[in-house]
């Protein structure tokens, strides 16, 4: 689906001539323009209708709803509570992002089991309610400004380690977040990076996740983008919801303070 | 049975934009699995909408729609409160209609 | 003893404490210790992407301790030092491969991923078009490494067997061979070094760049 959307682009830029400079502009702007046009009718709205109706089933050996999940702004709290997130909680002793929250509530809650949701491929039984839970929590923070707490010792330690986490140069290809997502301006192929050790502006990097994936009709969580990123930085395999996973979303997180989320957004 | 459609309809002056978004998987039926074996064509043939009860659109669509489809139409004459309703058949027989009134 | 007797003193003391506390720092992380834990828990083998390649070599664990920063000068030229020494010629002393099946393989992007069947070089691309522009006709390149654009011809590079262009090809070669030799942080990966690609692929990349038929040199 991809091959083809570059192919077209490449097709449409074909037929016009001109310097590099002006192939630049036009095929990014086309891509902008396509991009623009997919925004209105984001098929996560479909996920998030879902998503609401899990989250008021009564489910599970416990035959219970989740409607008494604490998210960080107190049971049952959704709306704001997605752009709070990752944070400390209590009860758990450790810092969680939302599908973390989401396993161990799923767990003590309704008495589904968090490992074996862990170890589900993504879109598949489990991991499919999670996708839908996840576009509901978020869109009930759409617009919102990120303002993760770093009161807790935890939180912090969570942040230095994801920074850490984010710098960190291995595998066959020696890559890093860093290396993608270390400097301003930068993209791959044609697809813009941003850059994440700073704040990069309203619904970009941390604040445009979850979202809607066209060229494969998913819905991608966090925790999905993260997987993905670290298959294409011949890592091995971060488990889901693992630690890793909950630093660099502190790190991004805070990096992110004040810009407004959009999720759940639309992606190629 | 199919998860439901999400349908939004705005009445402004004498316009009213519909905008409906369908869950469906809308398989080509070009594609190949892991294994080599083409995977089944399943789409939406067939999209009918109606203004309190009356046709106002009718669309047969084939494979190349995308998954979980966006469609987007006007309708003339229709005020707040009125009932639009949107169905589809698909290739294999399978149906669904939702609803949602005019806002 | 003491602190009964006075038990005001002491909540007083203990009041003002905890709130420099919340000011002054918390006891000392070992953060490299807490990040090696982390890592070491967070990841599992996954097809042919296995947790040893969590370990760091001094080049990516120095770079890595940088955190985005430059190195401290003396560990940047051991680093490339240590790098340098890595660099393999060509076996049979030929450079110039087929700038064909170089544009091919820059063109590729597989490779080494959790998703790949195999290790083995003639299952990878370069990658190239990720990260760099290389001929005009490509449009769809990346930015994060220099143009390579013209290469060739940029640097006066008319016959690559001439001696004239001997310095020039060998640069190249140890570019591709491993990029940290003359970088030491750099952002591209060591195909040579780590075995990404074979004397044969890196030729035809080389063609790509110094043949003067080479569409990057047109």
């Amino acid at each position: 689906m991809t091959r083809i959307l570059w192919a077209c682009a490449a097709a449409a830029i074909a037929a016009s001539s001109g310097a590099i400079w002006a192939q630049q502009k036009s095929s990014a702007d086309g891509i902008a323009e396509y991009r623009a046009m997919l925004a209105d009718g984001n098929p996560a709205e479909l996920f998030e209708a879902k998503g609401e109706a899990l989250w008021k089933t009564r489910r599970g050996p416990k035959n219970s709803s989740l409607e008494a999940c604490d998210l960080g702004k107190g049971p049952g709290v959704v709306k704001g509570a997605f752009v709070e997130l990752p944070r400390y909680f209590a009860d758990t002793g450790r810092v969680q992002d939302l599908e973390s929250r989401l396993l161990s509530c799923s767990e003590t809650l309704q008495g589904i089991s968090a490992a074996e949701t862990a170890a589900t491929p993504f879109g598949r039984g489990e991991q499919s309610n999670m996708e839908a839970l996840v576009a509901y929590i978020s869109a009930a923070s759409n617009g919102m400004r990120f303002n993760l707490p770093q009161r807790n010792p935890e939180e912090r330690k969570m942040f230095e380690l994801g920074k850490r986490a984010f710098f960190y140069r291995a595998g066959s290809h020696d890559f890093a977040c860093a290396s993608c997502h270390g400097e301003a301006g930068k993209r791959i192929r044609l697809q813009d990076l941003p850059e994440l050790t700073k704040n990069p502006g309203d619904g970009v990097g941390f604040a445009a996740w979850p979202a809607y994936r066209v060229s494969s009709g998913e819905l991608w969580s966090m925790q999905r983008r993260l997987n993905d990123c670290y298959r294409q930085q011949r890592f091995p395999y971060p488990g889901y919801a693992s630690d890793v996973t909950i630093a660099l979303g502190v790190y991004m997180g805070v990096n992110a303070k004040g810009a407004a989320s959009v999720a759940p957004s639309i992606k190629r | 049975m199919a998860d439901p459609m999400r349908i939004r309809a705005q009445a402004s002056a004498d316009k009213t934009t519909v905008r409906v978004l369908m869950a469906h998987e809308m398989e080509t039926g070009q594609r190949k699995d892991a294994a080599g074996k083409v995977i089944p064509a399943w789409y939406i043939q067939q999209v009918h909408a109606k203004l309190n009860g009356k046709d106002v659109l009718s669309a047969q669509w084939g494979p190349a729609v995308a998954k979980n489809p966006f469609l987007q139409f006007m309708i003339k004459g229709a005020k707040a409160g009125d009932k639009v309703s949107v169905s589809w058949v698909d290739n294999r027989g399978d149906t669904r209609t939702d609803e949602a009134l005019v806002t | 003893m003491k602190q009964a007797q006075h038990p005001l003193l002491y909540a007083a003391v203990a009041v003002i404490v905890s709130i420099a506390g919340c000011a002054a720092p918390a006891p000392a992380v070992d953060y490299d210790a807490a990040l090696q834990q982390m890592m070491k828990s967070s990841f599992r083998d996954q097809g042919i992407a296995k947790v040893d390649r969590l370990q760091q070599d001094e080049a990516d664990a120095a770079c890595s301790k940088a955190l985005g920063g430059p190195l401290p000068e003396p560990t940047r030229v051991a680093i490339e030092a240590a790098n340098s020494k890595t660099v393999r010629m060509p076996s049979d002393g030929q450079f110039i491969g087929d700038w064909k099946l170089g544009e091919q393989l820059a063109q590729n992007g597989r490779g080494m991923t959790w998703t790949d069947a195999s290790t083995a070089p003639s299952s990878n691309g370069g990658n190239c078009y990720n990260c760099h522009q290389i001929t005009k006709a490509e449009i769809s390149y990346g930015t994060i490494g220099p143009s390579l654009y013209q290469y060739g011809k940029l640097r006066g590079v008319t016959d690559p067997a001439s001696p004239a262009s001997k310095a020039i090809v060998e640069y190249t070669w140890g570019k591709l061979w491993n990029a940290k030799a003359t970088n030491a942080c750099s952002g591209m990966p060591r195909f040579g070094h780590n075995k990404l690609l074979d004397e044969t692929q890196l030729k035809n990349l080389m063609a790509l760049l110094l043949d003067p038929k080479s569409p990057v040199n047109q």
